[in-house]
């Protein structure tokens, strides 16, 4: 009983990463109705400057985000700035074929610069720090992460719904053409749209450096993971995505209890299961 | 209107029908006046083309971009070799059997990615893949994470020696590869073909017309589903040997076939034999530069989505105003 109750709540935590991983992937869609195919290379991109950080600094990995957050959001608003602004407006195949061959780009270089060698970022004694919860030992990392996720996701609802800024993205979403009559400069907007989910992005990139292996291949499953989190918790809706990451890790968690070798397959599986049962997920929002 | 009649064919059309012809006449004879090496990378850019092909129907035609085709490639691949190996089936006929299986395996997964519309389709069908790899992995009967091997017993059943083995194997492969054109061809020409040009225009219209918009993508993605199938199982007849990495590898079954497309030209029938073509004469000089062609690939196919959607044929296309394919209807006195 307390072995599985213990499975849930590591389960449960996991996907606060994963919500993590999701909230860049669900902003991008929200804001531009783009569907990042690179995001998840971005993730792996974000480990690979935390590393070159730590390496170069000796910082505590945790504190690289310090340098990794600015690093991306300036990529992320040249990225849409320059490049992905063009590709919007004309259909489906630009965006999502752009972004696929930055994905493959992104996946090259970082071999070319790093070869296939696997890293990973030495937290020191955080990393197996727990505290007991009615007989349960939980790790303090993973309690860190999943707090990093709702405190990212309440903010980004503040945001959202409390300031300006907030309003013009909104404005934006729902109809771009008269957002721009109202003096919006969708252009930009769009920029800074994709730099604040990068910035999610680079929390999550560091997180998972300390938690587990990284190589230049990696991303690809990142974006698997991020994209049925938001597919389950319900497109547009940042605490459905919160909930889609905690059935995706739960999936897994249960998956690798019963065989190692399940792991993702039980979240694959899940997350098929309910796409044919529930196909608008938990809390659908977002209409595309 | 009297003296008007509806034309399909052009004057470059006819002549391109001759060049074709002549063209396949000249390849099926190669063994007679060529080495065995030309024989292996005609073969090869060939399983390339008619995945070119297939995946351009999906994502140029009916809109459905897919990056999990590598699912059929693997499951065609895994039906030959169990057939063969567990049930003694010819290797043949085993190859044309995976393209029913993998009809009848598209059907439900098509319900379940069916749900998720433009982009996340593509995410999902990965998905799809993706569960397809890590399940396999797991069946001892399919060798699970180490794979298969055809042994030569089975492989003898084709031909006894080695010779007549490659020739009956590039014959084959000449074959499939024309059969999976004159499909995407013919599909494109039917009431079918009508209907997805009726959709890429306005879905809300064609559905209004009649068009059923959920049936005819459906049909599109069995009918690519099978030719996948049957193109994987003789990808791996060739390779004779198979483990869910490479079976299921997105990189060779799917990125450089977008990559072909989408240089060629996507949504037209010259670009991917153009993007074929290219690919290779690339590869033929980049390949040592490993990553780097990668890169350069993926640099391009950016550049062409982003200045020039239509492609290297569409410039060509445009420029000359040629159409080698009779796809259109004109009018003509």
């Amino acid at each position: 009983m307390t072995e599985w109750l213990n499975i849930l709540i590591q389960g449960a935590l996991l996907g606060g990463l994963y919500a993590l991983f999701a909230i860049g992937l669900s902003l991008a869609f929200g804001i531009m109705r783009l569907v990042n195919i690179a995001h998840g290379d971005l993730i792996v991109l974000s480990a690979y400057i935390a590393l070159v950080t730590v390496n170069a600094t000796g910082m505590h990995p945790l504190a690289s985000v310090v340098v990794v957050v600015p690093v991306m959001f300036a990529l992320g608003y040249a990225l849409q700035r320059g490049l992905l602004n063009f590709t919007l407006g004309g259909g489906l195949l630009a965006p999502l074929l752009v972004t696929f061959g930055i994905s493959v780009i992104i996946q090259n270089v970082l071999l070319q610069v790093f070869n296939a060698t696997t890293y990973r970022l030495q937290a020191g004694p955080i990393e197996t720090a727990s505290v007991g919860i009615g007989g349960i030992a939980v790790g303090v990392f993973p309690l860190i992460v999943f707090a990093t996720a709702t405190l990212s996701i309440a903010g980004l609802q503040l945001l959202f719904y409390r300031t300006a800024i907030g309003r013009a993205f909104r404005a934006t979403s729902d109809d771009a053409d008269t957002a721009e009559l109202m003096g919006i400069d969708n252009r930009h907007l769009y920029a800074l749209g994709l730099a604040i989910a990068m910035i999610f992005t680079a929390i999550a990139g560091v997180l998972m450096a300390v938690r587990s292996t990284f190589d230049p291949a990696a991303g690809p499953t990142r974006l698997i993971f991020a994209f049925e989190a938001v597919i389950i918790g319900g497109l547009g809706s940042l605490w459905g995505t919160l909930l889609g990451g905690m059935v995706l890790g739960i999936a897994q968690s249960v998956g690798s209890a019963l065989s190692p070798s399940w792991q993702i397959l039980a979240g694959h599986i899940a997350f098929l299961v309910i796409l044919v049962l529930r196909p608008s997920g938990f809390f659908p929002r977002t209409r595309d | 209107m009297a003296g008007v009649t509806v034309e399909r064919s052009t004057r470059a059309s006819r002549a391109f029908g001759i060049v074709l012809l002549l063209g396949l006449v000249a390849l099926a004879t190669l063994p007679y006046w060529s080495g065995a090496g030309t024989m292996r990378l005609v073969s090869e850019m060939g399983y390339y083309l008619a995945l070119a092909q297939l995946w351009n129907l999906l994502a140029g035609y009916a809109g459905l971009v897919s990056v999990g085709q590598q699912a059929y490639v693997g499951i065609g691949g895994y039906v030959l070799f169990y057939l063969t190996s567990d049930w003694g089936m010819h290797p043949l006929l085993a190859v044309a059997l995976a393209g029913p299986i993998a009809a009848v395996i598209s059907l439900p997964v098509a319900l379940a990615v069916f749900r998720l519309r433009g982009a996340y389709f593509a995410v999902g069908t990965w998905v799809i893949a993706e569960t397809f790899r890590l399940g396999v992995s797991l069946i001892e009967s399919l060798g699970a994470g180490s794979g298969m091997s055809l042994t030569p017993a089975i492989v003898r059943q084709i031909a006894p020696d080695r010779a007549g083995r490659d020739l009956i194997v590039y014959w084959v492969s000449l074959a499939i590869v024309a059969l999976v054109c004159a499909v995407v061809y013919l599909v494109l020409r039917s009431r079918h073909g009508l209907a997805l040009a009726a959709i890429r225009d306005s879905e809300p219209a064609s559905a209004s017309l009649g068009v059923d918009t959920f049936r005819t993508k459906l049909t599109i993605y069995v009918v690519t589903a099978a030719c996948t199938g049957v193109v994987g199982a003789f990808i791996f007849l060739q390779k004779l040997r198979l483990t869910p990495e490479v079976g299921f590898s997105i990189n060779d079954w799917t990125v450089v076939v977008i990559f072909m497309v989408v240089i060629g030209g996507i949504g037209t029938l010259e670009g991917p034999i153009l993007g074929v073509i290219v690919y290779f004469v690339l590869r033929e000089f980049l390949s040592d530069y490993g990553t780097w062609y990668l890169i350069l690939l993926g640099s391009v196919a950016v550049a062409i989505m982003l200045l020039a959607q239509e492609g290297l044929w569409g410039l060509i296309a445009r420029r000359f105003d040629l159409r080698l394919f009779s796809l259109r209807r004109h009018l003509s006195h």
